[in-house]
């Protein structure tokens, strides 16, 4: 049990903080709350699944074309439907949750509300020490890590990284640096989206795929990111770990936690969060109108 | 012969100037005319419906469209107090009149132990905290099926009047009074201040006002608005489920008000008697009704970002920028100060 505590821990903290690290990238810069984030993740889970089966095309084309085809819907619908009413910050969020249901809906009807499979990209197993490990786990976690260190190198060593990094600090101040601050959440709102799909692409074998999908994982990536702070990258992955392996712990060893896992995380939360009212590692909102 | 002059002066100058009061007029009028035109059920109930609901988004906009206390969590009011409400109906037998008022006082304390652990949060962190509560009493609820029904809810309770008729009538004057309160209260001193923390937190506690205090009663408030709406829809639909604590009910309500208008009380009345009885028409339109339901919201929020009812109040009246009075906007001097209104 301990083993698979472990695994089921590391493989669901790793697609969480997956997810939590690009809600966190886009609230930074644009101040946005992105509901539809998780609904990216399942965009891009339906994508491989149509790419890779009605059309048949390998896995390493259909993969990528199906990140691609993601960012291009988020980039899309920032320009349209975000930037043109940034100001009114309500408006924003309930826009983002129409989106997502207007990928749920689409989904349902070009699908079907049928619990849906994707095969394995590579099958197999190894088992160090008697834990069973699968190939399809080992390949999910080996992407994760590259994705994550990716863009934390994108961040810290490049200009769109400070440029990103600064207008999360201080949009206006940023603004009048010089910098074109609509084109940076753009960009931003672009890597948000393709962590979402990459992690989309990676769990589809791992997840039973329906419309629907994207809202319990919304729910504990909110809760992740609140944990972490918002805006903190670093904070969100730790997040993701804590909620990841509390939420396995109480389904392995708690009589009804199917249940109460969500609960039991969420109360958690609440708990550091009454210590600490801006997460673990969040900026304290203070100063900020 | 001179109350009905006054009755009729007032009118004139007060209500058939300004053609956004009008239209408030009229929607009251017909709301309560309306059973004399049709004995249909079914518009019956989905207009009753939507009078519950509108108390639900309005006791929502009170707290998070006033106070700015945005909370992701207000199933939690609306179920706390329908899940009170059928138990005591239920298994003690208490009438409406009794279950309802306990359920929402039951909710007002719920408010207040929301609120205590949230007053250090603000902004977004408080609202993704108050999406918290409502899905772990879900857990609970779901751990306790004999008590609390699981998840087919509790059923058997008894109708809110003998007739349906009856029920609408309630349904309706109730959301009438009770948004007029709200109203009222958002008008009020303790509006002002609910406004002013909005604004600035900082300032009005340095202005030595105890922000505390009033957050907590604004919790409270918006608990027993909210509960009371929870507990006439329990006795309405006859049930109490989970699906009342959902986080879909609670972003039902942000989406009526947000769509709307926030921060109005009448933004989310009339978001919700748009959305509601649209969601209802789209019925015909089979599997694409939540598809073009989404769609509307996106496409009137993309264009009127600020709420439907903003949005029409500013195209028809114009504020005058020294009185400060509203004015229809095809006057051409101002009804107040009589300054040139295009000058």
């Amino acid at each position: 049990m301990l083993s698979d505590i472990l695994v089921y821990g590391l493989m669901n903290g790793a697609v969480y903080a997956m997810l939590a690290v690009g809600f966190s990238l886009i609230f930074g810069a644009a101040r946005i709350i992105n509901l539809a984030h998780t609904a990216f993740f399942m965009l891009a889970a339906y994508a491989v699944f149509y790419l890779g089966f009605s059309m048949a095309l390998h896995p390493v084309i259909a993969i990528p074309l199906a990140i691609l085809i993601v960012v291009l819907v988020g980039v899309f619908v920032y320009y349209v439907f975000m930037e043109p009413i940034r100001e009114h910050e309500t408006a924003v969020l309930i826009i983002t949750v129409a989106v997502a249901l207007v990928f749920q809906e689409v989904i349902l009807i070009v699908f079907g509300g049928h619990y849906r499979g994707v095969s394995n990209i590579v099958s197999g197993y190894v088992s160090p020490m008697g834990i069973r490990i699968s190939y399809q786990y080992l390949l999910t976690m080996g992407v994760v890590s590259f994705s994550l260190l990716a863009v934390w190198l994108v961040l810290m060593k490049t200009r769109l990284g400070v440029a990103i990094r600064s207008s999360a600090q201080d949009r206006e101040i940023a603004n009048l640096m010089g910098m074109n601050v609509a084109r940076i959440a753009a960009a931003t709102m672009a890597i948000s989206v393709a962590l979402a799909a990459i992690a989309g692409v990676m769990v589809a074998p791992l997840y039973t795929l329906e419309p629907h999908m994207w809202l319990d994982p919304l729910v504990l990536v909110l809760a992740i990111v609140i944990l972490g702070g918002l805006g903190s990258i670093k904070g969100s992955f730790i997040g993701a770990l804590i909620l990841a392996f509390i939420e396995v712990i109480v389904v392995f060893t708690m009589p009804g936690g199917a249940f109460l896992k969500v609960a039991i995380a969420l109360a958690i939360m609440l708990v550091i969060l009454v210590v600490r009212p801006e997460g673990l590692y969040g900026v304290y909102l203070e100063g900020e109108r | 012969m001179a109350v009905i002059q006054m009755a009729l002066r007032y009118i004139r100058k007060e209500i058939l100037v300004l053609p956004t009061r009008v239209i408030a007029v009229l929607f009251v009028l017909t709301l309560l005319l309306l059973p004399f035109l049709t004995q249909d059920m079914y518009i019956l109930r989905i207009l009753a419906i939507a009078a519950i609901f509108a108390i639900f988004a309005a006791s929502w906009d009170l707290l998070s469209g006033f106070v700015g206390q945005i909370s992701f969590g207000h199933a939690l009011f609306f179920g706390v107090a329908a899940y009170t409400t059928a138990l005591l109906n239920l298994r003690l037998g208490w009438s409406p009149v009794i279950t309802i008022p306990l359920g929402a006082l039951v909710a007002v304390l719920v408010g207040l132990l929301v609120g205590i652990p949230c007053l250090r949060l603000k902004g977004p962190y408080l609202g993704l905290a108050t999406l918290a509560f409502p899905i772990m009493l879900m857990g609970i609820i779901f751990v306790f099926p004999g008590f609390f029904g699981g998840e087919l809810g509790i059923s058997g309770i008894t109708r809110l009047a003998a007739l349906r008729i009856h029920e609408y009538y309630l349904a309706v004057g109730l959301m009438l009074v009770l948004c007029f309160i709200m109203w009222k209260i958002t008008d009020s001193k303790i509006g002002i201040i609910f406004h002013a923390i909005r604004e600035d937190e900082i300032a009005v506690r340095a202005s030595g006002i105890n922000t505390i205090k009033f957050k907590l009663l604004a919790f409270c408030l918006s608990g027993f608005f909210a509960g009371i709406a929870g507990g006439l829809f329990t006795h309405f639909l006859r049930i109490a489920g989970p699906s009342m604590l959902a986080v879909l009910m609670s972003f039902q309500a942000i989406i009526w008000t947000i769509f709307g208008g926030i921060a109005t009380i009448y933004g989310a009345v009339a978001g919700v008697f748009i959305l509601y009885p649209t969601l209802e028409i789209l019925r015909a339109a089979a599997e694409y009704r939540m598809l073009i339901f989404a769609l509307i919201v996106l496409l009137v929020l993309r264009v009127m970002p600020e709420g439907i009812t903003t949005f029409i109040r500013d195209k028809l009246e114009r504020e005058c920028p020294r009185c400060k009075v509203r004015n229809a906007f095809n006057r051409k001097e101002f009804r107040v100060c009589y300054s040139n209104m295009h000058g």
